[in-house]
């Protein structure tokens, strides 16, 4: 099932949250919603669901698989809604939470007891906790119910699967597990899903596609190498990692970093991990900063420098070419961006 | 020598001030309520059985429960739709609706009674025009009903706001997504969370409801036989210098309360267990 969601717009009293959103999500995909808090993400996500009203306007439209859903209770959606804290109910037990919406259903398409009991079970399966259906939400660990969220938004047998914040409340580790899980899941039962979330790791990690939010409007829409390689602007450079700014001029098609900046400056982003430090500037390339901070821990050595404005650069590179030098704090060496990305905007971070 | 001081103070503090509280507890709650049960037995079981063979007691005592059947299921529904209203929706005039609920608190019981006297007594078009069509509601059962509803209105509401805004409106949500409809929502998930809630309110209203004296002595015109609830009846016998007789129908209002008390401690203790599994 596809989602498109057509000049979208909602207001919070004089607050936007959402200015004029336009979002297709293509079939059986995995979209996330990633951007900082406060960007809209959620209130999008919760107006696709119909658990939010839109402000009303002719060409503003939600469309589920072509057909607009305007107007369709909640219910009729059939949407899959994974909340951010779980919102499981306290009082019921895992197999009564993952029952409810089968439970509630009337007319032709209510399941007799022993059909919902199959299919309840059938899912606590797939969620790969047999054996604990009579435990109650609280004897549960913070991963655990939010696979009983998940299983309870899947056995309504959704169209498509939305997430606010899936792992926003887990511990590093939970996380990363249950991200894997997560993506192994949706490759398994190929539900159209969306998920919002506002760390960039998990979005590039987990996405097919990433859909960078700021500010109630969408910046980029792309695969995840797409943004990351080829950000549209300043703000999805500075949001998808670290980047660093410098500033400098084009001089007959070389960038030339003035120390300290003179004139006209065009801002050059680029990422800690395009950067060179080399221990002296025979080639004329580069300009002076102290190292002040190395760190080694970790798959990739991390390094801390000032230039003479006492301006931070961070870098980064593998381990084999930080022995190359073996910089220390307080080392002055010479830094050489090798990629610089321009935007013709102003922005700064 | 100086820690020895300090774990004598230390000591001796609490007891006094243990010894303080017993004393103030004795004097002013047990001694009364001993008093209520000496007095009513003081010419033995006999009489005391005896208070209840007249029928204007047992009519006091129907009126009374009936009363509080009315009042109580009125306030109860009334309770939860309000504490619904204020705590899963923003809306227009909130805080007005959570002071007017407040209102019977800080108005005394007596004023509240003269409330409907002015409002249905005979001076007003309304109370002209009831008299005309022969509708009784001052100094008749509908008065001593409406007052004690006005009474006991704010105990369930004032329970159950705070308790429905914590809990939020994020399991109603789910519950929508899921498909349910508003009926479905508010047996299955409103009301089974705050069902504690609700019958601490439902405890304390039902105590007030049939303990109520002063809005209802102002509405009733004490008339025995029609009028009189408990304790109307109770300060009817008294002027009379019936003690045996006021006694013995205080000891009922008394056992009610002390049942009450019994009931809050459990309801609260339930809650209290609730909320440490809630919180592990």
């Amino acid at each position: 099932m596809s989602i498109e969601v057509k000049n979208i717009t909602k207001r919070f009293g004089k607050f936007t949250a959402l200015k004029n959103v336009n979002l297709k999500v293509p079939d059986g995909e995995l979209v996330a919603l990633l951007g900082p808090s406060g960007s809209g993400k959620t209130t999008l996500l919760r107006i696709i669901a119909g658990l939010e009203e839109f402000e009303p306007n002719q060409n503003a439209d939600i469309l589920f698989q072509g057909k607009s859903v305007v107007g369709n209770k909640i219910a009729e959606r059939k949407v899959g809604f994974v909340f951010q804290h779980y919102a499981l109910f306290r009082h019921l037990k895992v197999l009564d939470n993952i029952a409810f919406g089968l439970r509630v259903r009337r007319g032709k398409n209510r399941l007799s007891r022993t059909e919902i009991r199959n299919r309840v079970l059938e899912l606590i399966h797939l969620i790969q906790l047999d054996g604990l259906e009579n435990r109650y939400p609280d004897q549960l660990s913070g991963g655990q119910r939010q696979r009983v969220a998940l299983a309870r938004a899947l056995a309504i047998e959704p169209k498509f699967l939305l997430l606010d914040e899936p792992f926003g409340a887990l511990d590093a580790r939970v996380r990363q597990n249950l991200r894997r899980w997560l993506r192994r899941l949706h490759d398994e039962i190929k539900l159209t899903s969306v998920f919002v979330t506002h760390d960039q790791e998990e979005a590039l990690e987990l996405a097919d596609r990433v859909i960078v939010m700021n500010e109630g409007q969408i910046e980029q829409d792309g695969t995840p190498a797409e943004v990351f390689h080829h950000p549209k602007n300043a703000f999805v450079m500075d949001f998808l990692g670290s980047v660093n700014l410098f500033h400098g001029r084009v001089v007959s098609g070389q960038v030339v970093f003035d120390q300290p900046p003179e004139g006209k400056q065009t801002q050059f982003f680029v990422r800690p991990h395009e950067i060179e430090l080399l221990p002296d500037n025979r080639d004329g390339a580069g300009f002076p900063a102290t190292v002040r901070r190395v760190q080694l821990a970790g798959s990739i050595a991390k390094i801390e420098l000032t230039d003479r404005n006492n301006k931070e650069i961070f870098v980064e590179m593998s381990h084999e070419k930080y022995l190359l030098y073996q910089f220390d704090v307080t080392d002055t060496v010479f830094v050489v961006p090798k990629k610089t990305v321009v935007f013709e905007e102003d922005y700064s971070i | 020598m100086r820690n020895v001081s300090i774990n004598w103070k230390d000591r001796i503090i609490p007891v006094i001030f243990i010894i303080i509280s017993v004393l103030f507890l004795t004097l002013f709650l047990v001694l009364p309520l001993a008093a209520v049960f000496m007095e009513a037995f003081r010419k033995g079981v006999e009489s005391y059985c005896a208070s209840f063979k007249d029928p204007y007691a047992w009519s006091s005592i129907r009126l009374t429960l009936l009363t509080a059947a009315i009042a109580v299921p009125m306030n109860v529904v009334f309770g939860i739709v309000a504490a619904w209203c204020i705590a899963k929706f923003e809306f227009w005039g909130k805080n007005v609706l959570i002071t007017l609920i407040d209102l019977p608190f800080a108005v005394s019981p007596v004023i509240a009674g003269l409330i409907f006297v002015l409002a249905f007594g005979r001076q007003t078009t309304l109370g002209g025009w009831l008299i005309d069509h022969d509708i009784k509601i001052i100094f008749a059962v509908p008065g001593i009903v409406l007052a004690t509803v006005f009474v006991t209105f704010p105990f369930v509401a004032r329970e159950l706001i705070p308790l429905m805004q914590e809990q939020g409106t994020l399991e109603e949500e789910a519950a929508v997504s899921l498909g349910a409809n508003g009926w479905d929502i508010f047996w299955k998930i409103t009301l089974p969370n705050i069902k504690w809630g609700l019958l601490y309110g439902v405890i304390l209203c039902n105590a007030r409801a049939m303990g109520e004296f002063g809005a209802v002595s102002v509405v009733s015109g004490h008339i025995r036989g029609e009028t009189n609830t408990m304790p109307l009846y109770i300060e009817t016998l008294h002027n009379g210098y019936d003690a045996v007789g006021a006694f013995s129908v205080a000891t009922l209002l008394a056992a009610l309360a002390l049942v009450t008390l019994i009931a809050k401690a459990i309801v609260e203790w339930k809650v209290k267990r609730e909320r440490m599994i809630d919180n592990s």
